[in-house]
């Protein structure tokens, strides 16, 4: 039977703990300036990936309502940082917070019908809400991934329902800066109630089971304050209903049924049935039973010990990152786009992060050169990935004078542990947690953009539990 | 049989513009200034001229920099270029084309014009055409030295921070004493230490100054200076090294040295016969972009052991007065660093200084004198380290 062979999580660092101009009290993480739903969806994807077991998927799903472009697929993107090779389906899927689960339905069908071994599902979000909107204080940014699979799976889809709905609740026209939403009683009252109930009653009913028979409900609905009332009338216990907000993350959107399914599954039991249910312009809903392999899983660092990072950030810095606070840039030159063919010559380099070891000598370095920097070899290079390696920082600065939406700049050598040295940004770091020694791992992130292109590439954070690749 | 270039080639003439922010002059100007200054001072007129060559980062492409606003008639003509060695780079080759019988008289010129940006600092960029690498500024780039430095020699960030101030403190006060400089008056330390910082642990008042200027000089043969002026300043080492720049990638490299400058000097000392630099030169212009590359320059150019700079900082011995005056014109901290030209100006102190002509700054004795000129970032760069003398054939 197919289902989940393993879960990851990307969580941002940045936490608001108020909004507006009167400080509302909010608790939601807030992606930092560096970060978007692609960026989200690699760490997500290697939390995923690369922990107590390897896999090498050969579909690529990636759902969001924030897509990095309006035209140029993002899912592509995503395979070439994870170094996939080109024989891989990719699809996006897009335009509602319904995008996470229906993401996961549709990489089901591939792998039930054999055209994919294992299918990477990643979903991520950072909705853009009007500033003193209710939204905006309860809306969180992050990203979840799953494989899906045969064989040797933490959690059997036992079953699927899928009802489409046209509905005017939340949505946003191609110029429109932020989400709109019609008056927040509308759908929970009229919309919700009998679409998720239908659901709710097909799945459970082809099943054989009852709510009583569910260990865990996830209800991802768009307005999070009808959840409780909602799993109520679906005849869930409280102590069924998984926490809407996740412990202060936030309600993320597409992103947030796969969130809520991976903090279910951490802590889950062998036996336990999780119904995943999620509503956006329809209704998703899938069920699912953990199995003993559970406890052989481990993400490389998992959504809670991610949630557990944390540093808080006012509201005016949010605004700034969110381009909704025009801040006097420091007097420097903007930054060229980037060069097309420069960046696809160095695409496996730039974007999954690989350098190269030296066959005569052994010399691990990065970037991969034509030369060896010990021995002076000429071409004579296997490829070394760097993408998961952790380091130690052999000197660093702060750089008050470079343009950054986030000054002043930590900057820092790495000399990483398998060998071999970068000099990269740090982020997810205060400056004055800059040390020599500090250990760090390198993560995914977006430099800029430049007439539209966007430049990815790697920056240092401090590490932060979970164990090493 | 190489010969190498001492006593080869004497300078015969030179010129420096003020430096400043010079919002009065374009590089045309500043060309032209400096290149009738360096003639006058040979009692030459531009016909003697045969060739060219002019060092500039960003101010001009080409020979043309200098062959057009300077009217130049039929000549060879040429830029040269190695980041904030052009300079250097532009007398090397006039050097080369006098010493070599090619030429009887050649003139190098370096000028840069930074103020017409409008940006704060160097518009200087690391970053690579598919915009995947670190965005640097200039002061980051170099900052990174000084943490490695303090941790491996056992200085505190109060310490350290006090050391680089030391540095910028002696050379605002040689400046105070030169009129052609950008800053003029001297600074004390308090000032210097709660300057605005720029790159951890650099503020501002570590870093050199963004300014416009040039400086120009003509260069014969040796045994011809003499039909141009009785006091000619000799030629005795010009060393240019460039590294790997494999710093980046090496976990080798330690951030506590410029090698490159370290490999220069070594060439240059052997050349001139320099056995123990820190007695034997009287004097060294050396390239200061920042507090920090001064430190570090003191070990690479062997005027203090490794590890011990710091403390020859603190006593002084780096003074006007000191064991070994170092940048006795201000430095680029000072005198201020307009890219292309900085190579030219070190040489202009230099002939001043051994020449007696230093006035207020002049160092007693001054015989053999050394410029250091570093164009790039601490682990990918091109040192070229000059040595003049007064007299041909002794040092």
């Amino acid at each position: 039977m197919a289902g989940i062979l393993a879960f990851g999580a990307h969580v941002p660092v940045n936490r608001l703990e108020h909004v507006g101009i009167e400080r509302t009290a909010a608790t939601r993480r807030v992606a930092g300036p560096d970060e978007d739903s692609l960026t989200m969806a690699v760490g997500a994807a290697l939390d995923c990936l690369r922990g107590s077991h390897r896999f090498q998927p050969d579909y690529v799903g990636f759902a969001t309502t924030t897509p990095p472009y309006a035209e140029k697929q993002a899912a592509p993107i995503l395979a070439t940082a994870l170094a996939l090779p080109d024989e891989t389906r990719t699809v996006d899927v897009g335009h509602s917070v319904r995008a996470g689960t229906t993401a996961m339905l549709t990489a089901l069908d591939a792998v039930t019908a054999g055209s994919a071994h294992q299918a990477l599902v990643c979903a991520a979000d950072t909705r853009p809400w009007a500033p003193g909107s209710i939204e905006e204080s309860a809306s969180g940014d992050g990203a979840a991934a799953l494989v899906l699979g045969k064989g040797d799976v933490v959690a059997e889809i036992l079953g699927t329902v899928s009802l489409a709905a046209d509905w005017n609740n939340q949505w946003r026209g191609p110029a429109d800066p932020f989400v709109r939403t019609w008056e927040e009683r509308f759908a929970p009252i009229e919309q919700y109630p009998p679409l998720v109930s239908a659901a709710v009653a097909k799945v459970l009913e082809r099943a054989g089971l009852t709510p009583a028979g569910c260990h865990k409900l996830i209800l991802y609905l768009p307005q999070p304050r009808a959840n409780r009332r909602l799993a109520a009338q679906l005849g869930f216990r409280t102590d069924q209903i998984l926490d809407h907000q996740l412990a202060g993350m936030g309600s993320a959107g597409a992103a947030h049924a796969g969130l809520a399914l991976v903090a279910a599954l951490e802590s889950a039991q062998p036996g336990e049935r999780l119904l995943l249910v999620a509503a956006g312009d329809g209704v998703d809903a899938l069920l699912l039973q953990v199995t003993p392999r559970i406890r052989d899983f481990a993400p490389r660092q998992g959504f809670a010990t991610a949630l557990a990072q944390q540093r808080p950030i006012a509201y005016e810095r949010y605004l700034h990152w969110r381009d909704l606070m025009a801040i006097a840039p420091p007097r420097r030159p903007t930054r060229p786009r980037p060069s097309a063919p420069a960046a696809w010559r160095k695409r496996l380099v730039n974007m999954a992060f690989c350098g190269a070891r030296c066959r005569i000598c052994g010399t691990a370095q990065f970037p991969p050169p034509r030369i060896c920097i010990r021995c002076r070899a000429r071409d004579e290079f296997e490829p070394l990935p760097f993408a998961c390696q952790r380091g130690r920082v052999q000197t660093y600065t702060t750089d008050y004078l470079a343009l950054s939406p986030d000054p002043p700049t930590p900057l820092a050598v790495v000399d990483f542990d398998g060998g071999g040295r970068a000099i990269l940004e740090v982020t997810d770091c205060a400056p004055g947690d800059l040390r020599i020694g500090l250990p760090v791992e390198v993560t995914f992130r977006r430099l800029f953009a430049g007439e539209s292109l966007i430049v990815y590439y790697w920056k240092a954070r401090p590490v932060h539990g979970g164990t090493p690749a | 049989m190489i010969r190498g270039i001492r006593d080869r080639v004497a300078i015969v003439g030179m010129g420096c513009t003020p430096f400043g922010e010079r919002f009065d002059c374009g590089a045309d100007d500043l060309v032209v200034d400096a290149a009738t200054m360096a003639m006058a001072d040979a009692g030459i007129s531009p016909d003697q001229i045969d060739a060219y060559w002019v060092g500039t980062l960003k101010s001009g492409t080409s020979g043309l920099t200098l062959s057009r606003p300077l009217q130049i008639r039929d000549r060879p003509v040429t830029r040269v270029e190695n980041f904030c060695a052009s300079g250097t780079e532009a007398f090397r080759a006039a050097c080369y084309a006098v010493a070599a019988g090619v030429s009887d008289l050649a003139m190098a010129v370096g000028v840069e014009k930074l103020k017409d940006s409008g940006y704060s600092g160097l518009d200087v960029s690391l970053v690579p055409p598919d915009g995947a690498g670190v965005d640097f500024s200039v002061p980051a780039s170099f900052a990174l030295l000084a943490p490695a430095y303090f941790q491996k020699y056992g200085l505190n960030a109060e310490l350290g921070k006090r050391v680089l101030a030391r540095i910028a403190w002696k050379n605002h006060q040689n400046g105070a004493l030169n009129p052609l400089a950008h800053y003029r008056r001297g600074v004390d330390m308090d000032e210097i230490l709660a300057s605005p910082v720029m790159a951890e642990p650099l503020g501002i008042m570590d870093c050199a100054g963004v300014t416009d200027g040039a400086a120009a000089v003509v260069v014969a043969r040796a045994e011809d200076a003499g039909q141009y002026r009785p006091d000619p300043v000799y030629v005795k080492a010009l060393a240019v090294s460039a590294g790997a720049s494999s710093g980046d990638a090496d976990p080798f490299y330690d951030f506590t040295t410029i090698t490159s400058a370290a490999d220069a000097a070594r060439k240059a000392y052997a050349e001139a016969g320099i056995t123990d630099p820190r007695t034997q030169l009287d004097l060294a212009e050396v390239h200061d972009c920042f507090t920090v590359t001064e430190l570090v320059l003191m070990e690479d150019l062997q005027f203090s052991p490794r590890g011990a700079a710091w403390r020859d900082v603190l006593d002084g011995s780096f003074d006007r007065n000191g064991v070994l005056p170092v940048n006795p014109d201000g430095g680029l901290k000072s005198f201020g660093h307009p890219i292309g030209a900085s190579g030219v100006r070190m040489l202009f102190e230099c002939y001043l200084q051994l020449r007696e002509k230093a006035g207020p700054r002049q160092i007693r004795d001054a015989r053999l004198a050394l410029c250091h000129n570093l164009g790039g970032v601490p682990w990918s760069c091109i040192s070229a380290v000059t040595v003049l003398g007064r007299h041909p054939e002794a040092l």
